[in-house]
């Protein structure tokens, strides 16, 4: 063993997680047992330093970003999640729905902007019908036609198929053939029925957002995959929630990232609810590297957890930091005070500062730049 | 000096100041973890790294090599290992009790009497010049106002400090010490290095006898400000008129000698290379071997939105940096005891964090002027946030003085520290004022 992995041995037998460790070093699968006691141990720094390795054994010190911009085309739903502040009724202040149009418009606006995706999500509203999606997706595509297209999670994939009155199955190749690129993470939230019944009792459940996933993926689209955490879940729910992607991970192939999404409780239903802190977003991070074994990147969505936490996570198991948004507004609406988008050079900056490399990558985690071509070509040990 | 451009020059004319528009920031790359893991220091960082958890001190040059080679990662776990040494959890007061993992902090207010400032620090948005627009001085009646606000919420600390007033000296100070000492029971944390050399001289007469003067009237500390970075080539582009290096060590030197403690600071992400950032720390940690006298260290990056010389600073160092130098310093300065977050400039998430990259202090609540009056202190917004944050990071907030005595209702029993500055002076110290 190199002295690395052997003081990193050493650090977890302090923590009472030298088989932990062990296995992280075999690269074997953690059980759910063993992701317990990763949620429990006070030694947030042993925990971290054994993501990172699992983390530099995928990258080396390769971090991603890309250039994006998001569109968030409704914030009218009918699913009423009572952690959500977008969310909005008819008649309601602040309600909106932006045409096929205006969408294009907001595209247009940024075509000064070497911008490669655009993630559009929005409410699940059953009035927008099926064509409303289709003009959506080839409104966007006629106005940047290179643009990737990353939309619809699988709540709204369920809904769309729904209005499309057919199987989604039939639905997906008419969505690609429209414009669809992808598919985002979002929606997942945590699969426990429990959580569920609580919160978000009229969202589809675990099993379904699984199933759409699994179609998806059938359909040759990749997608991300999500969790909300940090509001009143437990961690064995959380667990849960992680064995089930990678589950379905195992037999797809078809998630290539994974981003733990911190609630913010400010303007919801659940204002009272604190949040996850930022030493609970970066062990997230590094429980969700360790878990997921076989999902390639783990995602420090920095809208969320803020600059400094998002850019310490690229030592605690993330890889990625999502892009330069532009105009974020769902979580803004939830008393986010993050900048909504950020210049591609800054971003390039906190990597640096990280202690990191760099690559400025399209959706599907092709090399858009990087400073370091060969390196960022060759990827991580990992793919050796 | 390199003449600065058209603007540069307009605007340092208004200030008084010799512009320095031609300096260039060092430029710094951050260590790759993976890469020096497996580089040629990685033996060499690990002998380091053993030395400080085996509770060595480590060199100048041991201290560099971290800075510039160790990640980031491993800076906060050796930070943290130092904190857990320096700060073990606290016995119970209770038989039988659950040990106490503290983090402290103090109620207190910032009270600057002045804004007026001859000495023109590009990196300074508070300050006026003599007669320019927006120049002020405290009436007393204001300046009793916001005491009495700040001890009706049970404040601990006044930290007071301003411009460097051509007019004000040490008389007034003196008067107003005496007046707040009358009048209620709170301790004046106050009169930087740079202030107290200004009085000096405005009396033209030694410092020591500013301080003696000032400690007579009731002066209780001295905070850290004015330090920036402690090496002359950088202080000749960022504070030219400000107290030299050797001054503000020199100040503190007779702070502690007349039976005063102070804390430290460190200004940096501007001008200053990485080894000047190792001089600075080891200027303090080589003062506070003769003398003992600081109790703690805070450290943030400049922010120069909005500043005078905005367009000649370089960009805001990233927060990964301030990680870096703040981890870096509970490691190197291992002969000062508490080591204070800086929630203000990083915000309360990042203060979180640095929890577990070395600090073992919130440092001040610095409760606003608009405060709405409560029943007790602990039920201020301000103050509940900062507890449930410390709180939430495995740690119990516990209420300190200016000299980390524990004056925390809450916890009667615990062992307490200095109550008082007579027992918080130290031992050198007192034998110096004895001698």
């Amino acid at each position: 063993m190199s002295v690395a992995v052997d003081d990193l041995l050493a650090q977890a037998r302090a923590a009472d997680l030298g088989d932990v460790a062990e296995k992280v070093f075999a690269a074997e699968r953690l059980s759910i047992a063993d992701g317990e006691r990763l949620y429990a141990t006070p030694d947030l720094h042993a925990l971290g330093a054994l993501a990172n390795h699992a983390r530099e054994r995928w990258h080396g010190d390769l971090a991603y970003f890309n250039v994006n911009q998001h569109v968030n085309y409704t914030n009218l739903c009918n699913k009423l999640c009572r952690f959500c502040a977008f969310q909005r009724l008819p008649g309601q202040d602040g309600a909106y729905v932006w045409s096929p149009a205006e969408c294009a418009e907001k595209i247009r606006a940024q075509l000064h902007e070497p911008v490669t995706e655009v993630h559009i999500v929005g409410g699940v509203w059953p009035k927008l019908g099926y064509d409303y999606y289709l003009d959506l997706l080839r409104a966007v595509k006629a106005a940047r036609p290179e643009i990737h297209v990353k939309a619809f999670t699988m709540v709204e994939l369920d809904q769309i198929a729904k209005v499309a009155g057919k199987p989604l199955e039939e639905v997906l190749p008419e969505l690609v053939e429209a414009g669809l690129g992808s598919v985002p993470g979002g929606g997942a939230e945590v699969f426990s029925e429990r959580v569920r019944a609580d919160t978000y009792h009229l969202k589809i459940s675990g099993e379904q957002w699984l199933e759409t996933a699994r179609k998806v993926h059938a359909a040759g689209l990749r997608s991300n995959c999500t969790m909300l955490h940090g509001h009143v879940e437990t961690p064995a729910e959380r667990l849960d929630h992680l064995d089930r992607l990678r589950r379905l991970q195992d037999e797809t192939g078809g998630f290539q990232t994974y981003v733990p999404l911190s609630f913010h409780p400010e303007n919801s239903e659940m204002a009272d609810v604190p949040g996850p802190t930022a030493l609970d977003e970066l062990r997230e991070i590094a429980v969700g590297r360790l878990m997921l074994d076989n999902i390639p990147h783990v995602k420090a969505y920095w809208i969320l957890m803020d600059v400094p936490i998002a850019q310490l996570a690229l030592s605690f198991g993330a890889d990625d930091v999502d892009g330069t948004v532009v105009e974020e507004k769902i979580y803004h609406e939830a008393g986010a005070t993050t900048p909504q988008g950020v210049q591609r050079g800054e971003l390039i900056r906190w990597i640096r500062d990280a202690g990191r490399v760099p690559v400025e990558r399209n959706t599907l985690y092709e090399v858009v730049w990087s400073a370091e071509p060969e390196l960022a070509a060759a990827g991580g040990p990992a793919r050796d | 000096m390199p003449p600065g451009q058209d603007g540069s020059k307009a605007l340092a004319a208004q200030h008084g100041r010799t512009p320095f528009g031609a300096v260039a920031a060092p430029s710094w790359e951050a260590p790759r973890a993976s890469a020096e893991r497996a580089g040629p220091r990685a033996g060499e960082i690990r002998r380091v790294a053993d030395r400080v958890l085996d509770g060595q001190r480590i060199t100048a040059e041991e201290a560099l090599l971290l800075h510039d080679h160790a990640d980031v990662a491993t800076l906060g776990r050796l930070a943290d290992a130092v904190r857990r040494r320096r700060h073990p959890d606290r016995p119970s007061a209770e038989p039988g009790g659950a040990p106490i993992p503290a983090v402290t902090y103090i109620v207190d207010r910032n009270l600057n009497p002045t804004n007026v400032c001859i000495t023109d620090c590009g990196f300074c948005a508070f300050y006026r010049r003599p007669g320019a627009e927006g120049e002020y001085v405290l009436e007393r009646d204001e300046i009793y106002r916001r005491i009495q606000e700040t001890v009706d919420l049970g404040g601990r600390q006044l930290l007071m400090q301003g411009g460097h007033h051509p007019y004000i000296k040490t008389e007034w100070w003196c008067e107003l010490l005496r007046d707040i000492g009358e009048r209620w029971d709170i301790n004046c944390h106050a009169l930087s290095a740079p202030e107290l050399d200004h009085l000096a001289k405005l009396d033209k007469r030694p410092v020591e006898e500013v301080i003696r003067d000032l400690k007579d009237a009731g002066l209780g500390s001295v905070p850290g400000a004015g330090a920036e970075i402690l090496v002359e080539r950088v202080r000749e582009i960022i504070a030219r008129k400000k107290t030299s290096t050797e001054r503000w060590l020199e100040v503190h030197r007779r702070v502690h000698e007349a039976g005063l403690r102070s804390s430290a600071t460190m200004m940096f992400g501007h001008f200053e290379t990485a080894a000047e950032r190792v001089e600075h720390l080891a200027r303090l940690r080589d003062l506070q071997d003769e003398t003992g006298g600081f109790t703690a260290f805070a450290c943030w990056n400049v922010q120069p939105e909005g500043v005078p010389d905005e367009h000649l600073y370089p960009p805001k160092t990233t927060p990964g940096v301030y990680l870096r130098v703040q981890a870096l310093a509970r490691i190197f300065l291992d002969n000062i005891e508490n080591m204070q977050t800086s929630y203000v400039t990083q915000g309360l998430k990042m203060a979180q964090v640095t929890l577990r990259f070395g600090c073992n202090d919130f440092g001040g609540t610095m409760l606003e002027e608009n405060v709405v009056s409560a029943a007790g202190c602990f039920h201020l917004e301000p103050i509940q946030e900062i507890e449930g944050v410390i709180r939430r990071a495995g740690f119990t907030p516990l209420q300190r003085n200016s000299w980390y005595g524990i004056v925390d209702p809450r916890y009667e029993g615990l062992e307490r520290g200095p109550l008082n500055r007579e027992e918080a002076a130290t031992h050198r110290a007192a034998a110096g004022v004895s001698a």
